[in-house]
């Protein structure tokens, strides 16, 4: 049932894999929630996973950064080289991977700091910045975000107090802060209304230039209208990946079809 | 006729379950306000600015609580900071580092144990491996004592506290490459920080009315003293003492210092829940 990387897929792309995905396999404990998935990510291009509720996506997009290994009992196996080098047996700290992989959650989450603060934090892991340059960090990331018109008066207040996209759009702000190579968004927009939505739709847009993203998400308008690429996934395993416009319009796997129709899922 | 019986006894029931609650919170309330009442009514009358500045005197003569006061202050005092590093440090054990680990397990049972064990025992530990083996009570044995009772409560509330922190806040400072220790001192203790403080200040309203692990630590003394390596007064002590003597000043010097105590008691107690009414406004 797995889906072959059609040579098609990859010439269409025009740009080289910045992450392969090789026979992967997850356990949570004993059972088995990914089965030999094998995928490309192409280089600032956005991916889509879909798929219904509990079918691996969250899961295979937590293994990217390495995040699971916060949790005792679950454990990956097989490949996911990043500029060739397999990052699940690689001898670099999972910190320093996630800064070059950033995440994006389904519910925002603003750290219990000011705007400035939340951003700021970031950068300092890595960089010793000297006050100007550090504003102007904060302010180009902010403003990669499309946030800096709405704080710039307010950057020393609680980013708590932020409503809930813009919150979100402080988490992207936060992410971009660190200038990752990746980013990762799990259903970035299921907590938001409409227009916070098309906002971060447009923000992912704008963003591909720069980063090569993946993106989980249940809404098959949102996959339709911003990724390049999409992967279909059912039940740990990947059944489909493709362009997107192919995935969406004539699949080569029933279930793709039934799931994109609506039929279950 | 079933069915009008049964509402009308179903209302019965109901009436007399929300009687017999009321009852009950009434009466414990009426035993508090009575408690309170005679405290102040006792207590008042032998408030003077000579409590505050004289030391406690011998029988028949004129006096205050000034060097209790003192001793109580700088018991507590130290007291906390001896505890709160340890149990800050052994909470962020158990709900950061060790909570996935059996280790965790056994020490949270333990701390239970602790945080239930009878203030006379711990006073009796200290009096072995500090009293005994110095061969002389102490201000020190006395803040150890009470070090000891403030372990347990502040562990469990810096553990509980640390629990409330989201995961998904965890989550978001690893994602971008926060090291452990790091999302711990600066995001998860930011988010616990009332709810701690609030544990720290629970411990001090519980130890400054402790009696039992003084006495067998800390002692007591009629004079002024600055000396931790000496016995060293404190309130509740003094309280003790006092309040069982016949003689009629010093009873009322013991009234006025369970009034202060209880005072202090209440304004932490007041001071904490401001804080965690401050935090869930927000």
């Amino acid at each position: 049932m797995n889906a072959e990387t059609h040579p098609e897929v990859v010439r269409s792309a025009g740009t080289k894999e910045k992450i392969s995905i090789r026979n992967l396999s997850f356990y949570y404990d004993q059972s088995k929630a990914l089965k030999n998935i094998n995928l490309p990510l192409y280089d600032r291009t956005v991916t889509a996973f879909i798929g219904p509720s509990g079918c691996g996506k969250s899961t295979l997009l937590r293994i990217l950064n390495r995040i699971y290994e916060l949790y005792p009992k679950q454990r990956a196996e097989g490949e996911v080289m990043m500029d060739g080098e397999n990052i699940l047996t690689s001898k670099e700290s999972a910190d320093s991977l996630r800064s070059k992989v950033g995440m994006v959650f389904q519910k925002p989450t603003p750290f219990p700091m000011s705007i400035y603060d939340n951003i700021a934090f970031g950068i300092k892991l890595y960089e010793r910045l000297s006050k100007a340059e550090m504003d102007e960090r904060v302010e180009s990331a902010l403003r990669r975000a499309a946030l800096w018109d709405e704080v710039k008066d307010k950057l020393h207040t609680s980013g708590q107090g932020l409503s809930g996209g813009q919150q979100q759009r402080l988490c992207i702000a936060r992410t971009v802060a660190v200038r990752p190579e990746v980013i990762l968004f799990d259903e970035p927009c299921s907590a938001l209304d409409p227009i916070s939505t098309a906002k971060i739709e447009e923000l992912i847009d704008e963003l591909k230039a720069d980063y090569t993203i993946a993106i989980v998400t249940h809404n098959m308008q949102q996959a339709a209208r911003c990724t390049s690429f999409a992967a279909f996934m059912y039940l740990g395993e990947l059944i489909e990946f493709d362009t997107t416009e192919k995935l969406f319009t004539s699949p080569s796997m029933p279930k793709t079809q039934e799931y994109i129709t609506g039929r279950f899922g | 006729m079933a069915t009008s019986a049964l509402p009308a006894r179903r209302r019965v029931r109901s009436k007399v379950f929300m009687g017999l609650s009321i009852g009950s919170a009434l009466l414990g309330l009426t035993m508090l306000a009575i408690i309170l009442g005679t405290l102040i009514f006792k207590g008042v009358s032998g408030l003077n600015l000579a409590v505050f500045t004289e030391m406690t005197p011998p029988p028949g003569e004129q006096g205050g609580l000034l060097n209790a006061i003192f001793g109580s202050v700088v018991m507590t005092v130290i007291a906390v900071i001896i505890g709160t590093p340890i149990s800050i440090l052994a909470g962020t054990y158990l709900a950061e580092y060790g909570r996935y680990r059996r280790l965790s397990h056994v020490v949270r049972f333990i701390n239970d144990i602790l945080l239930s064990a009878p203030s006379i025992v711990v006073g009796l530990f200290v009096y072995e491996i500090l009293v005994a083996t110095l061969g002389h009570f102490s201000g020190i044995a006395g803040a150890v004592a009470l070090a000891i009772l403030v372990i347990p409560i502040v562990v469990r509330t810096t553990e509980d506290m640390l629990r409330l922190v989201p995961d998904t806040l965890r989550e978001a400072a690893s994602s971008i490459g926060t090291p452990r220790w790091k999302m711990i001192v600066s995001i998860a203790y930011r988010a616990a920080r009332t709810g701690i403080t609030t544990g720290v200040l629970l411990s001090v309203a519980r130890i400054s009315g402790e009696t039992a692990p003084l006495l067998f630590t800390a002692l007591n003394n009629q004079f002024w003293s600055t000396n931790l390596n000496a016995p060293l007064a404190s309130l509740p002590v003094v309280i003790f003492q006092f309040a069982l003597s016949p003689y009629e000043d010093w009873q009322q010097l013991a009234w006025t210092g369970a009034l202060l105590i209880t005072l202090s008691v209440l304004t932490l107690s007041i001071f904490a829940r401001m804080l965690t009414a401050k935090k869930a406004q927000r």
